[in-house]
């Protein structure tokens, strides 16, 4: 029960703020220690890990391209196409944005897009600009903060409700390997079509909060 | 035969840049702390197979330290202006829209083709790191064609990839840190010891009481662990195996598919999974750590309650 101590720590940790690699380092060494690791062990543990995870960070090589593509202009560009669609608003791009994001996730495309190589340099650009043009003039911080935190939680939630789709996605390999030590036998297909239910559900309940978020982001700048 | 071996010098090779050129921004009042940073950080990569476990781990614990410590700044490579960015986009045009179109399609190419190419019947790319390979080949490739097609300095690539490095910050190191965190907690035992737990207070003899303990049991789980892979096979061997399929006779293959996807409403309300929910965060400049956070929570807590809904239903045809 003690080694819970470390998921406490964790918990605890980031609703204060502290840094959190620090955090994570405080909650292995207090989980570690309470399951009665020495403090060189947790260590060892945690490096041995550190270095075979190494390729989670390796997407940040993906920089370079994003920077010196804004260098050359290509977020003020995104914003003059979309000013020149004059049905855009940010909900509706949002919505063509979660439905292409399923789709191309369910097809196993999960890295294609992302928040550094489209969130960033395309798509919260062109979703500021078309809440701009409809609210007339430049957005108060706050809308601006809420329109650019919802261009990243639609391409989450795209993602998560779409990779499932694809057959040979990891968590689905994971749940074909599991039952399999279990006894059970299940296809890969037969995981992948009962993720279809939920992946339509998502699409409609965030689809109906980006048409509510429109609405909304007019009463707030009409508001202020 | 391509694969990890290649990616991992390469990014050595770039985060060393980010080092050695943040050492030299005079603007950086803490331009030591950034240097110092990430030339550690690319030290894991160049040789940290020759480090030892203990080695990488002393390696993180100094990474956490500069950063706890607030010795990490932000560089202020010299960049365009937006007036200069205004211009230089009317200049270019919709053309600049195909090196960042270049990075998906590359990526799906890659995807499919790496696997099968062969040198002399030997696999030129490591078929289980394709994807990594071709999203790396991706970023090589359409930096090339926006330096060529947008007349850009030689010096571009890195300083730009610095200065949205700096952005992003400690931030950059989380997803692998909690990785590692993930790591320790499966040697203390936190993941079965919460198991238990869940399964000790499930409700033994209602249907939709077994399949909501499930489906919430694994949003939970995944909040606390950051991670729905770790949540799965505890709570589906302590709740779902005995209880939803077992007792009740569940459909396996509806039950896992969407208990995985209930794990996915977890991911998606917790600090944890760093890299969806705290990078974006950094890198669109967001004053609140949580703002992202914040606005998928209504999505997933209604999710979780459609998850629960469509258990209950599509499970239990028979």
């Amino acid at each position: 029960m003690l080694t819970l101590l470390g998921v406490l720590v964790v918990m605890l940790g980031f609703a204060l703020r502290f840094n959190p690699l620090l955090v994570v380092i405080a909650a292995a060494m207090t989980s570690g220690l309470a399951a009665g690791l020495s403090p060189i062990e947790v260590l060892t543990v945690f490096g041995k890990a550190f270095r075979t995870n190494r390729y989670v960070s390796v997407a940040w090589l993906v920089l370079p391209a994003v920077g010196v593509l804004e260098r050359a202009g290509l977020k003020e560009q995104a914003r003059t196409t979309i000013l020149r669609l004059k049905a855009a608003s940010a909900g509706r791009i949002l919505i063509a944005y979660l439905a292409l994001r399923q789709l191309s996730a369910a097809l196993g495309l999960t890295q294609a897009a992302g928040h550094a190589q489209t969130v960033r340099p395309l798509l919260a650009p062109m979703t500021e600009a078309a809440a701009e043009a409809r609210a007339g003039g430049a957005l108060s911080d706050n809308s601006r903060e809420r329109v650019r935190a919802m261009s990243a939680a639609t391409d989450n939630v795209g993602l998560f409700f779409g990779e499932d789709i694809f057959l040979a996605i990891g968590s689905i390999l994971l749940i074909v390997g599991f039952l399999d030590q279990s006894g059970l036998t299940v296809e890969p297909l037969a995981l992948s079509v009962w993720a279809i239910p939920s992946a339509l559900a998502a699409f409609v309940v965030h689809g109906a909060r980006l048409l509510l978020f429109d609405r909304g982001l007019v009463k707030d700048e009409v508001g202020e | 035969m391509i694969g990890l071996t290649f990616v991992y010098p390469l990014a050595g090779l770039v985060f060393g840049a980010f080092a050695a050129l943040s050492a030299f921004d005079r603007e950086n009042p803490k331009r030591l702390g950034n240097a110092v940073f990430w030339g550690l950080f690319a030290v894991c990569f160049l040789v940290g197979d020759r480090l030892g476990d203990l080695g990488n781990g002393v390696l993180a614990l100094a990474l956490a330290l500069i950063a706890g410590a607030g010795q990490l700044g932000v560089g202020k490579p010299r960049t365009t202006t937006s007036e200069e960015r205004e211009r230089l986009a009317r200049v270019h045009g919709a053309k600049l829209f195909l090196p960042a179109l270049l990075i998906p399609v590359t990526v799906l190419v890659g995807a499919l083709t790496l696997k099968r190419l062969s040198v002399h019947g030997a696999p030129l790319v490591d078929p289980k790191q394709a994807t990594l390979v071709a999203l790396v080949l991706a970023s090589l490739a359409a930096t090339l064609l926006a330096k060529i097609l947008f007349r850009q300095p030689a010096s571009a690539p890195l300083q730009e990839g610095r200065r949205l490095m700096d952005l992003v910050g400690w931030a950059a190191l989380l997803p692998q840190m909690l990785a590692a965190l993930g790591a320790v907690f499966a040697v203390a035992g936190v993941g079965k010891t919460i198991g238990d737990l869940v399964a000790h207070v499930t409700p033994v003899d209602s249907r939709l009481a077994a399949v909501t303990a499930y489906c919430l049991g694994m949003a939970v789980f995944t909040m606390m662990m950051g991670n729905a892979f770790a949540a799965f096979p505890v709570l589906t061997a302590g709740v779902a195996l005995p209880l939803v399929i077992g007792r009740f006779h569940g459909d396996p293959a509806v039950v896992c598919a969407i208990g995985m996807l209930s794990g996915f409403c977890g991911t998606l309300l917790t600090p944890l999974a760093a890299n969806f929910n705290l990078v974006p965060a950094a890198l669109l400049q967001l004053k609140d750590r949580y703002a992202v956070i914040r606005a998928q929570a209504p999505t997933a807590a209604v999710m979780l309650i459609v998850n629960v809904v469509l258990m209950n239903t599509l499970a239990f045809r028979r």
